[in-house]
Parts: C-alpha cells; structure tokens; sequence
C-alpha cells in the first residue's frame, strides 16, 4: 500500500496527479504545498514516494531533494521532480540534487503512473 | 506252387494298393503345396490391400489435421487481432479517461472560487500545466473603451503588453470575429513580439467575446498540440469566460454592496448626533 507524497503549489496540478494516483492500486495521496510542508508531512507519515515540483513558493523542489537525501531515515524515498523546465541543464540540476527521476509537464498520466509503479513495485 | 503264386497275387495286389497310396500321397502331398501357396498369395493380396486402407485411412486423418490446424490457426489469427484491436482500443480509452480526467479537472478549479484574481490565477495554471503554454497573457476586453485590457500574464511583464483595440492585429481580430486563431508555426522563442501570438483563443459567453487568452511561446518539450489541447482551448473559450466574468460581477457587487452597507451603517448612526 504505497503513501505517495505530492508536493506542488499548484492545486490544480495536485488535482490532476491525485487522479493519476487513484488508479495505482491500493496508494494512497498525501498532499503538500511547498518544501516545508512536504518535510511536515514526511516526518508524520510514512512516504513510498515523492513527486515534486521544482519551482515552489517557501522552499523549492531542489532544496527539498537536498534536504530529504541529507536525512539518514528518509534518504533512500525515491524522488520523481515533476517540472515545466524541459532544458537539459534544469534535468541534470534535478538529477544531481538527489531525484531519481524527471517529467515535465504537461504530464502524460499513463508516463506518470508506469514511472511511479516502476520504483514501488 | 499254388501257394507261390497266391503270395505272388498278395504282393502284386499290395503293391498296387502301395502304388495307389504312393501317388495318392504324391497328390495329397501336391495339393497341399498348391494350397499354401495359394494360402501365400490371399495372404500378400490381403496385406496389400491392408497397407492401402490404412495408408488411406491415415491420408484422411492426415488431411482432417491440416484442415484442423489451418482452422485453428485461423481463430488464432483472429484471436490475435481482436486481441491487438482490444488493446488499441484500451489505449484509446485510457487515453480519453486522462483527457476527461484533465477537463473534469480544469472544469472544476475554475468554477472552484468566485475570486476574480483567483480565477484569473487557475486560468494561468491550467494554461500552463495542462497546456505547458510558457509566455501567455489574458487580455479582458473593456466595453467602455472597446479595448482589450491585459490582466495577467506567465513568462512576460504585463507592462509589455499593450491594450489592444478590437479587430486591430490577430488579437483584436479574434475578439472582433470569436474565432479562435492557431499559427502554424509553434513557438519556442525567447523573444515574443506582443501582438502577434502563436494561439488566441478568444473567451466567450455564447457569442459575446469578454477577452482572450493570447498564447505566445510553448514549453521546449511541447512539440505541437494534440486534440486534447484542442478540446482545452474550447473548455477555455468557454468555462473561463464564464468562470472570469460571473467572479468580476461578483468582486462588483460585493464592492457595491459593501459601499451600500457602508452608507447604511452611516444613515444609521445620524440619528445618534
């Protein structure tokens, strides 16, 4: 039963990535808006995987990855950066920072949810 | 001497009976060889004609195999392109599940608030998240002035963005005509000329135009649109509109009623001097 944690600002984004979610059997959505509320949120549940976007008002997804990669209990979450930035440069500064993997958006729901079940299966 | 001959008759007499069983023996003895060899010969006709019916026999059942195989290769055939069309077709379906899943959404976080400067900001977050637009701007159209006004804008200053006179350019056309206009060129340029967007769909309430979203450069990896971009646009044309003007007329008449309020509260207090 995988928690997957969403950290986006944007509520209509979290709308669209919890529908994509709901049809991964059995996960359930845990929703923040920025960086810090996803380490709120990480330190009072138990996260399978994060999904986050880069550009976040507090603190962005890039300083969350540093963050979360720099804590011994949560260091080995998979991260998914989730993005509007498709340059090279911005995929090798997500990566580099800790996020195992990127998309960028528009995102394709089925990319999401194969690329989702491919790291908690 | 009558018995010599007596004896001699006896053994004549035996001989010839001897003689008789001899070649009676001798045809016994031939028949015999003339049966068997007959017995011989029904024997190979009979293996003959064995080997030939069960050559035959197998020869059918050789043949009702191959028949029975095409047939079952023939169902597999078919097995395996209804099996191919079913998942073609369970793409499609999933396909139109994300897209309905995509206009439910951006239907929904439209007519979620009746905040004017929060719908403007959802209209900019769909834009940018479900059509991955990156320099647009939203120009509503002042009926006054007959002009159209931009009131938020993604990637470019709103100080760049110039009023825009109805029919005057693409923009003012699209608000003059409420068609919507798509270049055929997309754009991933850093510099955007301000009155010539790539996409301008205009908004409208059945065919009135309140404004219109002026798209002018896409996300890198934004290729091209897709029908679902198509069916976004329309959603926009339509849902935004309405969603943009019922929360302007709603900011009015709370602003108007909160004014009246206040000059009641004024007339009420009058009487206390």
């Amino acid at each position: 039963m995988p928690n997957i944690l969403v950290v986006e600002d944007s509520p209509t984004m979290r709308q669209l990535i919890g529908f994509a979610i709901k049809r991964i059997p059995d996960s359930t959505l845990i929703e923040a808006t920025d960086g810090v509320d996803a380490l709120k949120k990480l330190s009072s549940e138990k996260v399978d995987i994060i999904l986050a976007d880069i550009n976040m008002p507090v603190m962005d997804g890039i300083k969350l990855v540093s963050l979360v990669r720099g804590t011994p209990s949560y260091k080995n979450i998979p991260i998914i950066m989730i993005t509007t930035q498709g340059a090279e440069e911005d995929k090798k500064r997500a990566l580099s920072a800790g996020a195992n993997a990127y998309l960028t958006k528009p995102v394709k729901t089925q990319e999401l949810i194969r690329l989702v079940n491919s790291f908690i299966s | 001497m009558e018995k010599d001959s007596g004896i001699a008759k006896n053994v004549d007499e035996f001989l010839q009976i001897f003689r008789k069983g001899e070649e009676f023996t001798k045809d016994l003895i031939k028949e015999n060889e003339r049966l068997r060899f007959r017995i011989a010969q029904l024997e190979e006709t009979l293996d003959k004609s064995e080997n030939e019916e069960r050559v035959k026999l197998y020869e059918d059942r050789i043949r009702m195999l191959e028949e029975e195989l095409n047939s079952l290769l023939e169902k597999y055939r078919k097995v395996e392109e209804e099996n191919k069309d079913f998942a073609s077709k369970y793409v499609e379906v999933e396909t139109e599940n994300n897209n309905l899943a995509n206009l439910y959404v951006a239907s929904y976080q439209l007519h979620s608030t009746l905040d004017f400067n929060e719908v403007l900001r959802i209209v900019l977050e769909i834009v940018i998240n479900l059509i991955g637009a990156e320099k647009f701007a939203i120009l509503l159209m002042d009926e006054k002035t007959n002009e159209l006004v931009p009131v938020a804008s993604e990637g470019l200053s709103l100080n760049d963005m110039p009023k825009v006179k109805t029919g005057e350019g693409t923009i003012g056309r699209v608000a003059r005509e409420g068609e919507s206009y798509f270049s055929e060129n997309i754009t991933h340029a850093s510099m955007v000329d301000a009155i010539s967007p790539s996409v301008c769909i205009p908004l409208k309430i059945k065919e009135h135009v309140i404004g219109v979203i002026s798209i002018y450069s896409l996300f890198v990896q934004k290729t091209g649109f897709s029908n679902m971009d198509y069916e976004l646009f329309n959603l926009l044309a339509g849902h935004a509109a309405t969603a943009i003007f019922s929360s302007r007329l709603y900011s009015q008449s709370e602003r108007k009623l909160t004014t009246i309020q206040s000059f009641l509260d004024l007339l009420k207090e009058k009487p206390r001097r």
